[in-house]
């Protein structure tokens, strides 16, 4: 076997989290540097900055020319982090990657478009951005435009685009990128699902062709699992497991990625005196917590929450936001007055349930129709991969709600 | 096609890349690229456009011939006063105009730094094209100027062009600086307008630096004097005679701040993704 196009070995990366007290004001950093300067004076060690969190940590991992390689993972597992890495955004703590052949990466489709100029324009600024040379684009000018769908506003400045546009225009420059190695972040959860399918198709032929080499993240295990031969999983940084792309799938999607970890906001000093989340947990009906379900499966919220003071017509609610952040379905409790104490809601999904996607949770308190706390939590991944009862397919692309209607068929006499 | 062929590439902490003046070479597209952007939105949606590149110089050049000409009486030599304000104010425009756009460069930049990589330095220096087409405007006032007052400049105005280099570069150099110190702190967005509305008055613009002959050896310090008595001897016919010395003071001081500005640069571009 030839050597591989991408090799990371012993990849780690070091954040510093500042809390409360901002750093980046010149005047903080002074005042810093000469504690730092008392402090050596008086023989005291030094205090490091902020806390340390590694973003990602030990990650090693080959990639053979011509492989798709799927990586997955939960927010916050590192995966952004690894794709700024690779694509040379950002520089490694410690460990090395090596990199053979020409590289191009796709974290955002559309960066650098300015509203102001024309689509003609923004495809050859795009496309320079992305690193193709003038006489690249110029060549394949009417591939894009043809593919984007926007013959007839090339010449209107993009402000005017509809966002649907915009993005078709976006995505096809990026699309015509012919680089050795391609590294595409989730930019596929954007545009309608027709486009969306024309974009997966587009990658399927851009990876099938001249054995490129691809990396590709998405929360959309579907279309992991069209594309992708092998995965890797990153669970807190680490590598959890990698190989076959149906392994790791099935590792991630049976919840034995790690302890889920849902994310609830340390109360601020206001919400401590009045009441607040104490805990979220996205599980199934037999109480095993998991983000990934499948299409038919029932599911349930539980929010913990802890009332400090007397609540008067106190309402927990949690919501569902759709992959693209557009709210999809929320329930709330009817209004009662609570005395202090902690308490426990339970949300229960058993019938409605939801297309193919990565979902996102909000919880939020409030009283007397005043909100005091809201947050968006743990993301909720329904997966395409297996149905559950009579949902015979998992994305239909017309509706996010999938057979919520009661249906009656009959034969008119 | 193969733009940017990267054979192997090794990513590794502190390894600040062998191939970045080369990378710098093969991304120059992107460099024009940027700086035709910058000029195609500048005068967007205005109804004087790029006439506002000639409103502001106009209005300097009236404000300081009436009060270093005429209120406080300052001598001009045999070169009508407005010429003379004017030769000081082309290269303190450009300077002004790069310098103050190649501070924030980095900053308005950021959806880019944070999204792709190329070598960061593309930024600050295609954000300096733009104040090259007000000048190129200001340069109409001149010659308008020149007509009116029956002034023709002799052949040193061949030279002009190495004075607008020495701007360029000490624009560049002190622009360096102040972009890379912005990306972390911003306290530096302050100090532009502050550092140009004092610039503006420790340049012999508004008169000629002949007007301080004791002091000239520390006031070329400020390379600025050597590029503004670079122009004024180059278009007013050598009238002020330039001082090899002091203009050799200015063109070393520029190269320290160029070399300087290169050096911080470079030490801090790595982290510009972490810290934007």
């Amino acid at each position: 076997m030839s050597s591989p196009v991408i090799s990371v070995s012993g990849l780690g990366k070091r954040y510093y989290l500042s809390h409360e007290k901002r750093q980046d004001t010149l005047r903080d950093s002074l005042t810093q540097q000469f504690r730092q300067l008392g402090r050596r004076l008086t023989g005291a060690a030094t205090e490091p900055e902020g806390e340390e969190f590694w973003a990602l940590r030990d990650v090693s991992f080959d990639v053979q020319q011509g492989d798709v390689i799927g990586i997955i993972g939960r927010n916050g597992a590192g995966k952004s982090t690894l794709l700024k890495i690779l694509s040379r955004i950002t520089e490694p703590t410690t460990g090395r990657v090596r990199l053979r052949g020409r590289i191009a990466s796709l974290l955002e489709v559309g960066t650098g478009f300015h509203p102001e100029l024309s689509g003609r324009e923004n495809i050859f600024l795009n496309g320079a951005i992305l690193g193709m040379s003038r006489a690249e684009i110029a060549r394949k000018f009417d591939e894009i435009v043809a593919f984007a769908e926007v013959e007839r506003f090339l010449d209107t400045p993009v402000k005017h685009y509809s966002s649907g546009m915009y993005v078709r225009l976006a995505f096809a420059v990026a699309a015509h990128l012919e680089p050795e190695i391609l590294i595409v972040d989730e930019v596929l959860a954007v545009g309608d699902a027709a486009f969306q399918k024309k974009c997966l198709g587009k990658m399927q032929a851009v990876s099938r062709s001249d054995g490129r080499t691809v990396l590709f993240v998405s929360h959309n295990l579907q279309s992991i699992r069209q594309l992708c031969h092998s995965a890797v999983l990153l669970a807190g940084g680490q590598v959890q497991t990698s190989g076959p792309c149906a392994r790791v799938l099935e590792f991630y999607q049976h919840g034995l990625a790690g302890p889920v970890v849902h994310v609830v906001p340390p109360p601020s000093a206001d919400l401590l005196h009045c009441g607040y989340v104490t805990s979220v947990s996205v599980e199934t009906l037999e109480g095993k917590p998991t983000s990934v379900f499948d299409v038919g499966q029932p599911w349930r919220i539980r929010v913990g929450f802890r009332i400090a003071k007397a609540q008067d017509q106190f309402v927990i609610a949690v919501g569902l936001l759709s992959p693209d952040g557009s709210p999809v379905q929320t329930s709330w409790f009817p209004p009662r007055n609570l005395a202090p104490g902690d308490y426990e809601a339970a949300f229960i999904q058993d019938k409605v349930i939801l297309e193919a996607g990565s979902y996102t949770t909000v919880v939020g308190l409030s009283s007397h129709g005043h909100a005091f706390q809201q947050f968006q939590s743990e993301r909720l991944d329904i997966s395409g991969e297996t149905v559950v009862g009579t949902y015979v397919c998992a994305s239909s692309g017309v509706g996010v709600v999938l057979n919520s209607m009661r249906q009656e068929l009959r034969k008119i006499p | 096609m193969a733009a940017i062929e990267t054979p192997e590439l090794i990513l590794e902490a502190g390894r600040a890349s062998r191939h970045y003046w080369a990378d710098l070479w093969r991304y120059r597209e992107l460099l024009g690229f940027l700086a035709w952007r910058d000029i195609k939105i500048r005068y967007k949606q205005t109804t004087l456009g790029v006439l506002w590149a000639l409103i502001q110089p106009a209005v300097t050049l009236a404000v300081f011939t009436f009060i270093f000409g005429k209120l406080a009486g300052m001598p001009a030599g045999n070169v009508p006063y407005p010429l003379l304000v004017l030769c000081g104010l082309l290269p303190w425009q450009l300077f002004a105009a790069a310098f103050s756009n190649a501070s924030g460069s980095l900053v308005a930049n950021t959806h880019l730094i944070s999204k792709v990589y190329f070598p960061r330095l593309i930024v600050p220096l295609s954000s300096v094209a733009v104040a090259l087409i007000d000048f190129a405007v200001v340069l109409v006032l001149l010659a308008i100027l020149c007509l009116w007052w029956q002034f023709a400049p002799d052949w040193r105005v061949l030279l002009l062009p190495l004075f607008v280099v020495l701007t360029l570069l000490t624009a560049i150099g002190t622009g360096l600086w102040l972009t890379a110190l912005t990306v972390k702190y911003r306290d530096f967005r302050f100090v532009v307008p502050f550092l140009l509305q004092v610039g503006l008055f420790l340049s012999p613009v508004g008169f000629s630096s002949t007007n301080l002959p004791n002091w000239r050896f520390v006031y070329s310090l400020n390379p600025m004097v050597g590029a503004i008595d670079g122009f004024r001897w180059c278009l007013l016919r050598g009238e002020p005679a330039l001082d090899p010395a002091n203009l050799a003071i200015s063109v070393a001081m520029a190269a320290l701040l160029l070399a300087s500005g290169l050096w911080y640069f470079r030490h801090t571009e790595r982290t510009f993704a972490d810290i934007i």
